[in-house]
């Protein structure tokens, strides 16, 4: 057992392996103060079966720990000639089962080493990109003290092309450092006439607690089970998850022998299974269930939830995962041309339908609402204070409902470069569309005609930027000539674009509004100098298109 | 961030140490019980006036959690705080009758005490109006927090000021003291917070909320920060700049992942709005102590005058950590 710190904890836990039989060699890490450690001694003084090492200093990623391991097996293999395991466990290491489960598990395996073992190319969970690096390079320089140094040695050997050369042409094996090998494989680990050239090899490579033990038992063992009987989760960073009384649960149902690391602090673990009476159960160890749970926390450290913005999740541009984190329609021109496209559109998709969110006024919340889920207020100030974290906020808000909102060239435009980045985004644009208020609104004609030019613009520039190459939204863009040749296709496509529940062909169309006179109308822009080329072609005759505008509007249909 | 920049950083954060070091003869020591204090505890700090009411359950909540020691800066109270801190046995006290604002609104005179018996341990700065809040706090006391973070080699923490308002009008329901507030507080805004970026000093600017919503609907850009960082492993060499919104150095702000994951993060739970705020907000005014001419203060008289409901059908009511972590306001990052 190696500790250095919590030693009052490791106590315990000697004391807990002693009392089953087991006899235990303890090696405290140098650091430990002399005083301390003398208390420790003292205070294990009255168990008969418990030894203690030669210390060594270990600090992370050195050879130190390999060092006190190896003198700590040597005293086990002398002094208690019985013993036919031995387990490598650490003063953090918990027994979560009875220890005579282990007894009967092992002694029913007699010839086989507990012990992950997996050669370098095979591994995903190395940190910090040296894998097979850690075997061919050399590592005299701490990382823990002297990052820098590490780090540019590390650099220079690279550049140099400089590599070592395995001893005696061993495969390097890593896997997990708390391992429990049988007597016979141990000992000829230790007692092997090279072992002195292995030792010189691995003392400088890097982490050699994970391959030392590792790479030697491939020599010698008869029969490698490649695991490792102690439930020892890492997160990405490569530091061991720790365990605390609220686990306890999940740590009674994985069935595994030994679980690291507890917190020292985590009192009803230590009493649940220091104290927990045995029923001779002989389950494999299945830690399935905590390897998810852990699994997920690293998935939330390093992928996060697409679309949240928070105080500890702020994406640098381009990092975000999906810049929102549902998809939502984006119409632009339908409510001009349609008197009732809104709640048509709600009715055929079941989508939350707003009006203009981004509206000069207010944002128009779907139902006139003053204030929406997530408690967004439609204060047009707010929302053009931060236009980009509206629309985040809303989608993150309205989670599981899609939402749908009307946009045009009068709206703020400051979000117009989110939407076509954004993959969740659906746009459809009716081109041209926004003159139709203006067709129908009562103000002076020079006045409608510099409005004319002004949205033109914009839009014509908002098309731009939705055609680009590096666009991400799916667009999908009509004139307004080509839009109303043939509504029901258009929208029939915009719809199926969605994939909301309307997989089924349209049965009702939303009542397109009077357009006898538009065309005169577009004239007479035109004869003022402006030109109008975003709608298309509509000829100056005052007779409605085909298909398109009628004196009484009703519902139509189309069969198919 | 050049050479110059930071090096332009560092000046300035030696200038807030030179600064708080003047500044501690506006303290006078009332009870300083600071040689109870062991190597690993965790200490809190904080500036507080006439806040007796809140003192109760105040330190209770961070006693329960695990707080070990109190180091608490009175500002002319005249309500019995002072006397009612200094018969607390892990309490240590100063006053100072010195003004407020000119202290930076109490900066100064908690570097100072941080400086001086702050070092080596974990600090957390937090105002007797405000409940923190970190994942798992249910089932695990901050010391656990406190390891881990030390395990991940991780200095600072966040956790975001969460408005808390109770239904109906504020004053409906008398608070009393050491009750616990959220009983009657039980309210907040669930996601109409937006952030920017500070690129000088690299923390993010959080701001939204029922203040946002209801006090600054026209003026959004002058509602109040909300982004703090109050549990941090303290060293002689930090310095607060600005209340506990930014520190210096300035890679303790960097508590939020910049590709794409989540850091591990909390809430701070903050209960200013109790019955006795009409009045608090009425004599802060007066006294005109506080951040930017007290603009806040000024839109709150302007806005308490309609007597307003900051309740709307869209509030959430709390119920615990889980519910701010899957609401995305705070997040268990890797801590599982």
């Amino acid at each position: 057992m190696l500790v250095h710190t919590a030693l009052n904890r490791a106590e315990q836990v000697a004391r807990h392996w002693a009392a089953a039989g087991c006899p235990v060699v303890i090696h405290a890490d140098a650091n430990v103060p002399r005083r301390v450690n003398r208390a420790f001694r003292k205070s294990l003084a009255d168990v008969e079966s418990v030894r203690f090492s030669g210390r060594h200093r270990c600090e992370w990623g050195t050879w130190g720990i390999v060092a006190a391991t190896q003198e700590a097996c040597e005293l086990m293999l002398r002094d208690f000639p019985e013993v036919t395991h031995v387990y490598l466990a650490s003063g953090s290491c918990m027994p979560l089962r009875p220890v005579q489960e282990l007894r009967d598990y092992l002694a029913a395996r007699p010839r086989t080493d507990f012990i992950e073992s997996a050669t370098t190319a095979d591994v995903a969970w190395t940190v910090g990109g040296l894998d097979s690096e850690r075997f061919t390079l050399r590592f005299p320089f701490s990382w823990k003290r002297h990052r820098r140094l590490f780090d540019r040695y590390v650099e220079l050997q690279r550049r140099l092309g400089y590599k070592r050369r395995m001893p005696n042409g061993i495969v390097p094996h890593m896997g997990s450092q708390w391992w429990c090998l049988t007597r016979q494989t141990l000992s000829a680990i230790l007692e092997d006439p090279e072992r002195p050239t292995y030792d010189r090899y691995f003392q400088r490579v890097w982490i050699p607690d994970e391959s030392y033990f590792q790479t030697l038992s491939r020599l010698w063992s008869r029969q490698i089970e490649s695991r490792s009987l102690t439930l020892s989760k890492f997160d990405f960073q490569g530091k061991p998850h720790i365990f605390y009384d609220d686990h306890l649960q999940l740590l009674r149902r994985s069935d595994c022998f030994v679980a690291r690391k507890i917190w020292p602090h985590a009192n009803r673990l230590y009493r649940t299974f220091l104290t927990e009476e045995g029923e001779g159960r002989k389950t494999e160890p299945n830690p399935g269930k905590i390897d998810r749970i852990f699994s997920r926390a690293v998935e939330r450290r390093t992928r996060g939830r697409p679309g949240l913005y928070m105080q500890s999740r702020w994406p640098n541009h381009g990092w975000e995962n999906g810049t929102t984190c549902a998809p939502f329609a984006v119409f632009q021109g339908f409510a001009e041309l349609f008197e009732d496209f809104e709640p048509w559109l709600a009715g055929q998709t079941g989508m939350r339908v707003h009006g203009h969110l981004y509206g000069p006024a207010r944002a128009e919340f779907a139902g006139g609402q003053e204030i929406i889920a997530g408690a967004i207020s439609d204060s047009a100030a707010i929302r053009d204070y931060n236009p980009r974290a509206f629309l985040t906020n809303l989608l993150w808000a309205t989670r599981g409902e899609m939402q749908a909102f009307q946009y045009g060239p009068a709206d703020n435009q400051h979000i117009r470069w989110d939407l076509a980045r954004d993959g969740n985004a659906r746009i459809a644009v009716i081109s041209g569309a926004w003159a139709l208020p203006l067709f129908r609104s009562n103000v002076n004609f020079s006045e409608i005609r510099a409005e004319a030019a002004r949205l033109q613009k914009i839009e014509a520039s908002f098309l731009d930027l939705l055609r680009a190459t590096d666009t991400k939204a799916r667009v999908h863009i009509w004139s307004m000539a080509d839009f109303i040749e043939a509504p029901m296709e258009a929208l029939q496509t915009t719809l199926s674009e969605l994939g909301t529940r309307t997989t089924r062909r349209l049965s009702e169309a939303p009542t397109m509004s009077d357009l006898t006179g538009f065309g005169r109308f577009l004239q007479n822009l035109k004869n003022q100098g402006m030109h109008p080329h975003l709608m298309g072609d509509f000829p100056v005759s005052t007779d409605p298109q085909p298909g398109g505008a009628r004196k009484a509007p009703k519902p139509y249909l189309v069969r198919k | 961030m050049g050479f110059a920049q930071s090096y332009r950083l560092r000046v300035q954060r030696k200038r807030w140490r030179i600064r708080a070091f003047r500044k501690r003869r506006e303290l006078t020591r009332v009870a300083d019980r600071t040689g109870q204090i062991r190597k690993r505890d965790i200490l809190v700090f904080s500036t507080c006036r006439n806040e007796a009411i809140r003192l109760p359950y105040f330190l209770r909540y961070y006693r329960d959690m695990g707080v070990s020691h109190f180091l608490i800066v009175d500002n002319d109270s005249t309500d019995g705080t002072r006397d009612y801190l200094a018969g607390q046995e892990d309490v240590s006290l100063w006053t100072t009758a010195a003004s407020y604002k000119r202290a930076r609104f109490g900066v100064d005179w908690l570097n100072w005490l941080q400086l001086k018996h702050g070092h080596g341990h974990w600090t957390l700065t937090v105002d007797p109006d405000e409940f923190f809040i970190y994942p798992f706090c249910d089932t695990r006391p901050l010391p656990a927090l406190t390891d881990w973070l030390d395990a991940s080699s991780i200095k600072s923490f966040p956790a975001m000021l969460l408005d808390m308002y109770p239904k109906g009008r504020l004053d409906a329901q008398p608070y009393v003291a050491g009750q616990n507030p959220l009983e009657i507080a039980a309210w907040f805004d669930a996601g109409n917070y937006v952030i920017s970026k500070n690129h000088l000093y690299g923390n993010l600017w959080i701001q939204g909320g029922p203040r946002m919503r209801m006090f600054f609907p026209d003026e959004p850009a002058r509602a109040p920060a909300l982004n703090k960082i109050p549990l941090v492993k303290w060293d002689r060499d930090y310095a607060w700049v600005s209340s506990t919104h930014t520190l210096l150095p300035r890679g303790l702000n960097l508590v939020y992942d910049e590709w794409g994951g989540e850091k591990a993060s909390g809430i701070l739970l903050h209960t200013k709005f109790l019955h006795t705020f009409g009045e608090k907000a009425a004599e802060e005014l007066d006294r005109g102590q506080h951040y930017a001419a007290s603009v806040e203060y000024r839109a709150y008289a302007e806005t308490l005058k309609q007597d307003p409901e900051l309740w709307c059908r869209w509030s959430e009511k709390y119920i615990n950590w889980r519910q701010l972590e899957i609401l995305g306001l705070m997040s268990k990052g890797n801590w599982a």
